[in-house]
């Protein structure tokens, strides 16, 4: 537990020696204030005067909190392969990896302070993206559990994407591809999504292994346990798939 | 006189696919010595650190470290072991003291002991000046003390360095076999190395490696006298070595 918050705090200090991480989120937080702009403009000056009065149960959260965290999961689907790609590609490139795996730590501590480090920094992403629709609650009344279970279910769907791009960081020793390819797998299963609900071809099995389609119930404010499940089960899948692939390579 | 054996390799095999690196290398260590790795390049010096280390694993043979199995326990075996790669593995974006303390963390060492440690082991590498540096910005053999740090930081038994004295300067080489010397008071080394006069002025020991199997294992003196019927008496090491070899 110890080698696990040690390695994990160090790689999550690490991250920000380079200006990548800041970059990020610097980018990341830009993007989504202009999102979360035109989100709220076109409440107050759409939606908003033409439910005046009407019995319709549509407030700002429905309309803005919801698609803020579609959109930054959305965005993280080709940012997070940038953050993910370093964690081992990076190691076995400038031949670094040595130091961790001589040390008295197991490849499992190894994997989880590596995964405990992304984990900290989506944290900060939840965090920055979870601020702007609670800074509603100065205008308005909000609906705070269901932002509360988009937080949740953005943070387990970015901490999947995590473990997966770690997993594909560990097969490679060229970042650049390891970027690619966690970008590809990620939005493969995007497609399983579109192609599972395509009115032709429609397959409940393509959308229930898509990532994202157990993400809109959180949205929703629903906290489903089987999507919860889902996701634990995808999370410890690539973990030990990381585990065994680190171990088989020696 | 009964020595410890802190490093016992038995009948190591390694294949890279088809093609067999390690055929048959037993490697043997004993407290208080430096044995010499030789070979030209490519026979396989650097496989068998990285099976000593645990950096690789053997496809036949078993390896212990003081005694402790590298395979059944290699938490506890790896606490003996400190290793110096043929790259050093250092995170370039890191400050020298930064990167010294997550060293000596990683290898167990406590909060209380750690300042001493990580003083007592700039003190040792030379590294005082350097240690708010970026180790990205140090020249080549700065970095490479560094990596001699990492590699005694917890005091293990046995201290593992390949090619310690690539690319750098004379009077660092000298330094550093200066350092290599004072380290086989307490510890025990293994030194992998292609320069001969490397091997006259620090090993006690010589092991021998040519495509994967040895040739010789001995002492110094031994390899001295070895052959020496055929190439004449005093031959020098280097004819020793190439009649081996070739």
């Amino acid at each position: 537990m110890n080698k696990i918050s040690l390695i994990g705090l160090t790689e999550f200090k690490r991250l920000f020696n380079s200006p990548l991480a800041w970059s990020i989120l610097a980018i990341l937080q830009f993007i989504l204030a202009m999102m979360f702009l035109l989100l709220v403009d076109d409440f107050i000056a759409g939606i908003q005067t033409e439910v005046v009065g009407q019995d319709v149960s549509i407030g700002v959260t429905d309309v803005v909190v919801s698609r803020i965290y579609l959109w930054a999961g959305v965005i993280m689907l080709a940012v997070l392969p940038i953050l993910t790609m370093r964690c081992f590609a990076e190691e076995l490139m400038n031949k670094t990896l040595p130091l961790l795996v001589s040390s008295p730590i197991s490849f499992i501590q190894l994997v989880l302070g590596k995964y405990l480090a992304l984990v900290l920094f989506i944290l900060i992403i939840i965090i920055m993206v979870s601020l702007m629709p609670l800074s509603l609650f100065i205008g308005t009344e909000l609906d705070y559990g269901r932002i509360a279970t988009s937080a949740l279910g953005l943070f387990l769907l970015l901490t999947s994407f995590a473990a997966a791009g770690l997993y594909i960081s560990s097969l490679t020793t060229q970042p650049i591809i390891a970027a690619v390819t966690s970008f590809g797998l990620l939005l493969l299963l995007v497609v399983f999504y579109i192609s599972g609900t395509s009115s032709t071809n429609a397959s409940e099995l393509f959308v229930y292994l898509s990532h994202i389609s157990h993400f809109f119930s959180f949205m929703d404010g629903v906290l489903n346990s089987a999507d919860i499940a889902y996701y634990l089960i995808f999370i410890l899948l690539f973990l030990v798939l990381t585990v065994l692939h680190l171990d088989a390579q020696r | 006189m009964t020595k410890k054996l802190l490093i016992q390799a038995d009948h190591l095999h390694r294949y890279y696919s088809k093609h067999h690196a390690i055929n048959d290398i037993s490697v043997t260590l004993y407290q208080g010595e430096v044995l010499g790795l030789l070979g030209q390049n490519g026979a396989g010096k650097s496989t068998t650190m990285q099976l000593l280390t645990g950096n690789l694993a053997p496809n036949d043979g078993t390896v212990s470290i003081n005694s402790i199995s590298l395979q059944d326990q290699p938490i506890k075996a790896k606490r003996q072991l400190g290793y110096l790669p043929e790259t050093p593995p250092l995170y370039r974006d890191m400050r020298v003291l930064e990167y010294l303390r997550y060293c000596a963390r990683l290898h167990d060492i406590s909060k209380s002991d750690l300042d001493h440690a990580v003083n007592n082991v700039l003190q040792r590498c030379g590294l005082e000046e350097m240690r708010q540096r970026l180790i990205g910005n140090l020249s080549k053999g700065y970095q490479q003390r560094v990596g001699i740090a990492q590699a005694i930081i917890h005091e293990p038994a046995v201290i593992i360095l390949d090619e310690p004295t690539v690319g750098l300067d004379p009077i660092q080489i000298q330094e550093i076999r200066g350092l290599i010397k004072t380290l086989a008071q307490d510890h025990s080394v293994i030194l992998s190395t292609h320069i001969l006069q490397e091997v006259e002025a620090i090993c006690d020991r010589v092991h021998i490696i040519k495509k994967g199997k040895t040739v010789f294992i001995d002492t110094l003196d031994a390899l001295k006298n070895y052959q020496n019927n055929k190439l004449g008496a005093n031959a020098s090491l280097e004819n020793i070595f190439t009649a081996l070899v070739s």
